[in-house]
């Protein structure tokens, strides 16, 4: 396992299902009664917002908790974030304060790149400007994973704005790792340059896409990129390229639809679409906590081995990993020691 | 008393050993064998020697950000690369849009002693690009200004620039163009190109560069006068500018180092060090920069020096500034990139890096040849010396380089501006 997780494509395979298998055991262990598990108690996780995103925060902070972490929420609002003080100072004072992981979220690419360079514990991208958003790729491909089962050859449309999107492109990335086949649907402006060479095919034709699609995922489009002549107007784009009833009736019976929100209901997705039976919007915010546990637990405390020997037959040598505090918490600690060296 | 200089063992433009000797400001004698009694000896046993550098494009930040560089510090630094003269350019603070302004620069240059200093007039006033600044004046004022622009912003109207070309005509000054078509490069932080794609930082497209190139050839025909393109990053620009040249268009044109040695992979480090503008390109067009300088497409090399305050760099990449430090690591760029891979000898570095810029810049007494009767403005070289660069013991006053921990190639010895050393053993004189 990495030591951050910054980008989708910094995990191997390997990482990537030892993730989700992780999640998945997680998942059964918060149905149960007591949700508070002791794997991270002494430690802290900061969560560092520039951006107001009270959903992905909240999700952070629930996972970090059910962990038994210390949680420090360091918004940019009313603190000295707000105040102008630079990235590298806010880094010092984390440091100062002993976090063991942040939880980054920035509107520039890179930030959380910049942030690893002057700290010493695990840096987490919660999503850095167009760049990526990996924690959100993990929860969508678990996600699927529960309605189709291994993702190995399954088709994946992402729908919308591709070149502002940081879900898209730890979508393809995480998607490739895990031998799924995407299909990026954009008009061309809304297509970064140079995709031709990405782990993916792209179109620029929805309709000729949908019949052969195991998941669509509809990215949010924001009507203020009419103002930059992307697209004519908020009518023609959602003609072309929204996903409505007749376009979510040429999909495959057991295909999903997916969105990583907010939705702009009525433009890129039609609301019958969003809360009809396909859709597995709901789910998805669900299963960022689960996910985010399972990355911040390997990132923190997990014991790469031990945990990654269990990926094969998950179910009970985890859940031994897991549950008894005392023991596991050293052996996990030791060998995290290990790792680092 | 000492009266005058010998430099023994000269390699003048990399030729057999040659003694030259220095009376006051001017070259009296090159040969073998040379000596003058009481005249102070320089052992350049194995050096080459170079016609003092001149430097087309240095910003020394003075007035307005001298937290970053001051005339002092940055002509210290142009010294200690070899440069005998630099143009400084107009983005300052005050922008040196007046007589007054350009006045004040060059005094300044006169005081630190280090090297010549030539502002740069700006093209408009207050770089808005709006509105004639009084190239006139500049160009009679003390500074003697020929050289104008903008630069740090494009001249993107069309009609002021057509107008900036025919005006200058009037004192044979030149229009240096910043060639970056704004709305093109909104927010533009990288090359665009696959990466820019992946890194998720918006795009800076070639075409953006060659679309004003373009425009200004075709202005520069249709006028008669003189376009000087700073910075061309892009094989698109140089393929326009070699169109010009075989049209007759007066046209001349600049590359810096860094587009000469480094590429757009290293902003995936997404460490702002490395942003610039215009940004790093890639592979080819680096390729195709070297091969129009090597041709003699591109004129002359020119730093581009751009010293910035570390909290300026210490950053998010999108938040920090573009630019980066050159003028005491040009030469061994240049050699690195050009002469290392065969593309120009010592001749050719001399032509591109004072020779020409200083017909550029009408300097009469620049980038002269090394022969008697000519100003002694000289650069001594080791070109067996190699050296790692470190941040810390640069003369610039900020610490911007992209060269950090990089070994590269030869080192500045002596340093000599009509005659008086500024630099010997490396070290100021
Ligand atoms: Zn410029």
């Amino acid at each position: 396992m990495t030591k951050h997780l910054i980008s989708a494509g910094d995990l191997s395979r390997d990482d990537a299902l030892l993730i989700l298998d992780t999640a998945t055991q997680l998942a059964r262990l918060a149905d149960r009664p007591i949700k508070k598990l002791p794997t991270l108690r002494g430690r802290t996780v900061v969560n560092l917002f520039y951006e107001d995103s009270t959903r992905t925060r909240t999700s952070f902070e629930a996972a970090a908790k059910r962990l038994s972490a210390d949680v420090i929420n360091f918004s940019a609002k009313g603190s000295s974030v707000s105040k102008g003080e630079s990235l590298k100072d806010t880094a010092l004072t984390l440091e100062a304060m002993g976090a063991d992981g942040v939880v980054i979220r920035h509107q520039a690419s890179g930030a959380p790149h910049r942030l690893a360079n002057w700290i010493k514990g695990s840096v987490v991208n919660a999503g850095d400007g167009t760049h990526e958003h990996p924690t959100q790729a993990l929860l969508d491909a678990f996600t699927m994973r529960r309605h189709l089962g291994n993702l190995e050859s399954r088709r994946v449309a992402i729908v919308g704005d591709v070149l502002h999107s940081r879900v898209a492109r730890s979508n393809v990335l995480l998607l490739n790792t895990l031998g799924a086949e995407v299909t990026l649907v954009a008009p061309p402006t809304l297509l970064p340059v140079g995709v031709e060479g990405w782990p993916c095919g792209h179109s620029f034709d929805l309709d000729s896409v949908l019949a052969k699609t195991d998941v669509v995922m509809m990215l949010r489009v924001q009507r203020e990129r009419m103002n930059d002549s992307y697209f004519p107007n908020a009518r023609e784009y959602s003609r072309r390229y929204g996903l409505d009833a007749a376009r979510m009736a040429m999909l495959p019976e057991h295909a999903i639809v997916m969105h990583p929100g907010p939705m702009n209901r009525g433009m890129e997705i039609a609301a019958e679409v969003a809360d009809s039976m396909r859709s597995v919007i709901v789910e998805q915010v669900a299963n960022g906590v689960s996910v985010r546990m399972a990355v911040l637990y390997l990132l923190l405390g997990g014991n790469v081995s031990a945990i990654g020997a269990e990926s094969s037959e998950p179910s009970t040598s985890s859940e031994r990993e897991l549950e008894p505090a005392d023991t596991g918490q050293r052996r996990r600690r030791s060998d995290f020691a290990g790792e680092e060296a | 008393m000492i009266s005058g200089t010998v430099i023994k063992g000269a390699r003048i433009l990399g030729a057999q050993p040659q003694d030259i000797l220095i009376s006051d400001d001017v070259i009296t004698e090159v040969g073998v064998g040379l000596s003058k009694a009481g005249a102070h000896v320089v052992d350049a046993d194995g050096l080459i020697a170079l016609p003092g550098l001149v430097d087309l494009h240095t910003h020394l930040r003075e007035p307005g950000r001298e937290d970053a560089e001051t005339v002092e510090t940055g002509t210290l630094a142009a010294a200690l690369g070899g440069f005998t003269a630099v143009h400084a350019m107009a983005n300052t603070d005050p922008v040196a849009d007046s007589a007054g302004v350009v006045e004040q620069v060059w005094l300044a240059g006169r005081e630190a002693g280090h090297c010549d200093v030539h502002p740069v007039g700006a093209v408009s006033v207050g770089l808005r690009g709006e509105q004639l600044a009084e190239l006139g004046a500049m160009a009679d004022s003390h500074a003697r200004v020929r050289v104008f622009s903008d630069d740090g912003k494009c001249v993107s109207d069309a009609l002021l620039m057509r107008r900036a070309l025919e005006y200058v005509k009037a004192f044979d000054g030149v229009i240096a163009q910043h060639a970056q078509e704004p709305r093109l490069t909104q927010d533009a932080q990288m090359n665009e190109g696959e990466l820019s794609g992946v890194l998720g930082l918006r795009g800076w497209p070639a075409v953006a560069e060659e679309a004003i190139i373009a425009r200004d050839i075709l202005l520069a025909e249709h006028v008669g006068s003189r376009l000087h393109v700073c910075h061309v990053s892009t094989a698109g620009s140089v393929e326009l500018i070699r169109w010009a040249k075989s049209r007759g268009v007066n046209v001349t044109a600049e590359v810096t180092p860094h587009h000469l040695l480094l590429t757009d992979e290293l902003a995936a480090t997404y460490d702002p060090i490395y942003k610039v503008n215009p940004p790093l390109r890639s592979r080819d067009d680096v390729e195709a920069v070297r091969r129009g300088l090597a041709d003699g497409t591109i004129d002359v090399v020119a730093t581009d020096h751009a010293p910035h305050a570390l909290e300026d760099k210490e950053s998010e990449w999108q938040e920090a500034a573009f630019g980066m430090l050159g003028l005491e690591t040009a030469l061994s760029v240049v050699v690195a990139a050009m002469v290392e891979t065969e593309l120009l000898d010592w001749a050719g570095v001399a032509d591109r890096m004072s020779i020409r810029p200083a017909r550029i810049g009408r300097l009469s007494g620049q980038g002269r040849e090394i022969a008697a009767g000519m100003p002694a403005n000289l650069t001594l070289v080791d070109p067996s010396a190699r050296r790692v660069v470190d941040a810390g013991s640069l003369a610039s006053k900020s610490r911007n380089t992209p060269y950090v921990g990089r070994e590269l190639p030869v080192r500045v010895v002596h340093t000599l501006l009509r005659g008086k050393p500024t630099v010997l053993d490396g070290k100021p004189a």
